[in-house]
Order: structure tokens, then sequence, then C-alpha cells
């Protein structure tokens, strides 16, 4: 495939795809990485400056900020992208299902995913959070039941293209179940649009579970996150500013090394959505869905 | 046209009643026992039987879920929300002061991220490829990858404590907009910029960009041609940015203790009051839809081809 080649040859693409990686297996080595025990308290290393024993320094409690940012990357981004997975694989059974079957299924369906929508992402995660109180698997469950319907209604859309194809009629002429032709012919021609979708969440759900910890909604203290790193240091920020450099700026060199990614992608993946240029203007695109989609943390 | 509005606020109606459902069911599905958390927040030290059953009574939360559905939902028409768990205050009273609040901020990031954007949009699409057009799309990237809190404090830190020159928090007068605004902006603005650009770009391929060249029309003719024809996809973008703004505002408003709906929920949802998250809820959905369903007409009222689609 040309997309690949093109992908491979840009050198910030490799870059950040070697970050996001790099980052990933951290995150699950991260027993064997961490040169201390982040929730080791150390109260005479207190705000400790950089050392051979501490990379990073120590934090209010003396704690080693390096471990704590190398065991922050679990709940920051492994546990983000498994409810991401979870999220995107609902939405693509519904999404499927929707497109592929049409008529009565899929305006039950659609309607389901707009009662879902009219919540915004944040009011429907913050909603959850109270009703279900404050803690990280509330907020990825949260995630799981708000996102889901975005990416339904996205992948619907790329399987509806599909679904009237020839060669879906021809299966169908044949006699081949359902099953099969989603399974068959349909799943693989829509993973491109799948991991478009998947991709450009990412970035915003880092963002989103950061600022949640940060408000304290997350992850509790002593477990290290990095938005709860964040704000451990905003309580020192103006004595002790330098505390906020070192989650700060990891998040902000993931996260834009999982957009940059997820743009790769898309110019890659999906030529559609990159040729949109060409589109008349104001006719409704996948572009409404990512935009209405977009929330920022 | 009046037609298309009439349709499209009728399509509204069964959501908002949809939403105010699923709104109620929250509540019931809540593991926490409301009636002890009233009797826990207003400090009665021990909790028997009988006085459970009889708050339940006197909250009415003995009677069937329909009953008090409906109950509920004419109490909301009427903007009676119930008390406050906490303060025992009516949630409107708290609530109403925050939503206009909520909105100020809302409005202003969205003013000022759409005259950003559309600046940046069409300076860097006219110059496409330009250093300043790789300058700004970095700057943007770089800035919407960033956690806006973290960004807040920076600004924070500098321009309210080492400068001097802004407050740090809180709501009184017009200098306490300029920080969170910015923030605002700046997490939103590289978004939109982008839709703007492509936007321009694409305008700037259409035949009719050719025929005037043909025609022999100046450039600067040309150019107030393709940003018209441009900034209405841009309105239909923005129509849809100002519903996600207000309910996305809760981190920031935080930060700078802004005394809007996002500092309202945080300490409702940390001390578990109720009745003012189920409000908030609401309020926030119940404007969603209503300011979506009004963006879709101001499109509509835009561009004739999106009328027939409903």
């Amino acid at each position: 495939m040309r997309g690949w080649e093109r992908i491979f040859k840009d050198k910030l693409v490799v870059l950040s795809l070697a970050i996001v990686a790099s980052v990933l297996v951290a995150g699950v080595c991260a027993p064997w990485l961490a040169p201390h025990d982040p929730e080791e308290v150390h109260m005479e290393l207190r705000y400790a400056g950089a050392s051979w024993a501490y990379w990073l320094g120590n934090d209010h409690l003396g704690r080693c900020i390096m471990s704590r940012l190398i065991y922050g990357i679990r709940p920051s981004i492994l546990w983000v992208l498994a409810a991401l997975g979870a999220s995107v694989a609902w939405g693509a059974v519904i999404g499927l299902l929707a497109g592929y079957f049409r008529g009565r299924i899929d305006s039950l369906l659609m309607r389901v995913c707009d009662v879902v929508l009219s919540f915004p992402g944040y009011v429907m995660t913050l909603a959850l959070v109270g009703i279900l109180g404050v803690g990280l698997e509330n907020i990825l469950l949260a995630f799981i039941l708000t996102k889901w319907a975005w990416f339904a209604r996205a992948i619907r859309t790329a399987v509806m293209s599909y679904a009237e194809a020839d060669y879906v009629k021809y299966a169908r002429t044949l006699g081949i179940g359902h099953v099969q032709i989603i399974w068959r012919h349909l799943v693989p021609v829509t993973m491109p649009a799948i991991a478009v979708i998947a991709s450009s969440a990412f970035g915003s759900m880092v963002l989103q579970m950061s600022g949640f910890s940060f408000l304290g909604l997350g992850v509790q203290a002593p477990q290290p996150e990095w938005g709860m790193m964040l704000s451990e240091a905003r309580e020192v920020m103006f004595s002790r500013p330098e505390m906020m450099l070192a989650p700060g700026i990891a998040i902000m060199v993931v996260v834009s090394a999982i957009n940059f990614l997820s743009d790769a992608l898309q110019t890659a993946l999906d030529p559609k959505l990159a040729a949109s240029r060409r589109q008349a203007p104001g006719q409704p695109t996948a572009r409404d869905a990512e935009v209405r989609g977009k929330e920022v943390a | 046209m009046i037609r298309y509005i009439m349709k499209r606020l009728a399509t509204a109606l069964p959501l908002l009643l949809l939403v105010s459902f699923v709104t109620f069911m929250l509540n019931e599905l809540s593991p926490a026992d409301p009636v002890r958390s009233v009797l826990h927040e207003q400090g009665v030290p021990v909790i028997t039987e009988e006085l459970l059953a009889s708050t339940r009574a006197e909250l009415g939360l003995d009677r069937p879920f329909l009953v008090r559905y409906l109950d509920w939902l004419l109490s909301c028409l009427r903007l009676d929300f119930g008390a406050s768990y906490v303060s025992g205050k009516p949630v409107w009273s708290l609530l109403a002061p925050a939503f206009a609040n909520t909105f100020k901020l809302t409005i202003s990031s969205g003013a000022a991220i759409i005259a950003l954007s559309i600046l940046l949009g069409v300076l860097c699409a006219r110059r496409e490829g330009s250093w300043t057009d790789r300058l700004v799309r970095g700057i943007t990237f770089l800035l919407a990858s960033m956690p806006s809190y973290w960004l807040a404090a920076l600004l924070v830190w500098y321009f309210a404590v080492h400068l001097d020159w802004l407050p740090t928090s809180g709501l009184d007068g017009y200098s306490s907009y300029v920080l969170p605004v910015l923030v605002i902006t700046v997490a939103y603005a590289g978004i939109y910029f982008r839709m703007v650009r492509s936007s321009v770009l694409s305008n700037m391929n259409e035949d009719y960009v050719l025929y005037g060249r043909a025609s022999g029309l100046p450039e600067r003719k040309i150019a107030a041609h393709i940003v018209r024809n441009s900034l209405q996809v841009a309105i239909s973008v923005f129509g849809m940015a100002i519903p996600i703004l207000l309910g996305s505002t809760v981190v920031v408003e935080n930060l700078f203790a802004w005394p809007g709906l996002g500092s309202l929920s945080i300490k409702a949802i940390l001390s578990r009051d109720f009745p003012v998250i189920q409000a908030y809820v609401l309020v926030l959905a119940a404007a969603f839809v209503l300011f979506n369903a009004l963006a879709d007409i101001i499109n509509a009222a835009l561009n004739p081809k999106l009328r027939k689609e409903l």
C-alpha cells in the first residue's frame, strides 16, 4: 500500500510512533523500569532536585517523580486506551448492525445514539461520577458509556457506503448469512475508518482523563497519575513552579504524538476524508461528527 | 424556512423528553440511599429506621417510579428542582446565577475562538505551505495537545503572580475574563482554525474561482468571494462549538474559581448533592439539545440545500 510507505517516510510520524510505542511499553513494564517504589515516602528528600538516584527529583513527600511518571502511564494512558477499545468495539457492533440492516433497527439504534449524544460528554461523565462516586474505574465506565454512541454513528456512516456495494448484494443473493457477510465483507473494509475514528478520540480522552484526575475525581492518592501529579504540584505552584514541568510536558508530548499519528493515519488510510476539500461546501460530512465529538480538557 | 424550523423543533421535543427521563433514571441508579444522605448531610447523629421511613415519606420517595418521574418533570418545568441536600437552598437559586456566569464565559470564549480561527485560518490558507502557515499550524497543534489546566497554571503564574497584571481567580470585573477566555480559546482555536483553513482551501479549488480569474476579476474580489463562501462552513462549525463549550468549561472554571456551573457541579459531586447534580445535567443537556437545534436552523437559513433533509 502506498499509504503506508508515505507514513514511514515522514520522520515526524516515525518519531511519534516511537514515542507512543515506548510509552505504552514503559507503562506495561513499569515495575521493572521504575527506579523506585512510586509510593515510597522520603520526607528528608522533599523537593530535592535531580540527582543520579532520582533523575527527575522528588515531590512534596520526597517520592521519586520519575517512578511516579512511569507508573502514572497506567491510569493515564493504558487504562484510557482500554476504555477506548471497549467503547470503539461496542460502537462498532452498533454501527455495523445499524449500517447493514438499516430500516427499523437502524432508526431505533440511532435514536438511542441521539439520546446519549444529547448529553455533552463532560456532563454525562460528571453525572456518572457524581452518582457512582469518584475513582478511576467510574471515569473509565463513564467514558465507555458516553463515547460509544459517537463511534457508532461514525462507523455506521462508513458501513453504509459499503453495505449497498455489489459484492455485498451478491453475497446476499448467494444466501450467505448476515453475520458472515458483516464479518467477512464489511468489517475488513470499515477497519480503516474505525482506526481513524478511534485514534482521533484517543488524544482528547487522555487529556480528559488527566483533567478529571486533576479535579480530584479520578485516581485517588497516593496512586500516581499524571493529572493528579499536576494537581499536587499546583498546591506549591508559587514556591516550586518547577514541579509542574515533568507531568505537564509528559502529557503534552504524548498527546501531540498521538494526535500527530492520528492525522497521519487519516491521511494514509482514509483518502476520502483527506480529499474532503473537494467536496461541495455546506454538505454534512464525517467531519461534522468529528467536530461534535471534539472536546478538550 | 418556517416549516423547517417547526420540524427541527419538533424533533428536539421527544429528545428533550428522553433526556429528562435518562436524567431522572441516573438518580435511581445511584447506589447511595438519598434519604440517608439527606439525613447525613443535615448532621443527624443516629439514623433510625423510623426516621428513615418518615423522611422518605416527607421527600415523597416512597411513591412509584413513574409517578415520581412525572411529578419531577412537572416541577422541573416550573424551574423547581427541589432543595440542595447540603445547604437546603432551592437548587434553582444556585443554578441560575451559575448558568449565567458559565454562559458569559462561553459566549466570550466562543467569540474569541471564532475571531482567532477565522483570522488564522484565512491567513494560513492564503499562504498555504509558507513559513507562516507551517508555524501557525505547528503552534496551534502543540497548544491543542496541552492540558488546558496546565496552560492555565502557567499563565496564572506568569501574568497574575509574576507580573501581577490580572486577577488569579474569581469573577469581578472584565479583567477576570482575560485568563479563562484565553485558556479556552487556545484549547479550541487549534481545532476550529483547521476547519476554517481547509474550508478556505477547498473553496480556492472551486470552479467559480477559476471562472473569476478567467474573466479577469481582480484577485482582491476573488478573495472576498472565497472568504464569504468559506465562512458558511465556518458558521456551521461554530454553531456546534457553542453547546460543546457550554459543557466543557468545567476544568477551567475550577482552576479560576469561576462561579459557574463547572464549579457548582464539582462541589455537588464531591459532596454527593444529588438534586444539584441532577438539575445540572438536565439543564445542560436541555441547553445542548436546544443549541444544536438552533445551530441547524442557522445552517439551514444559510444553505437552502440543507432544508430538504428533514
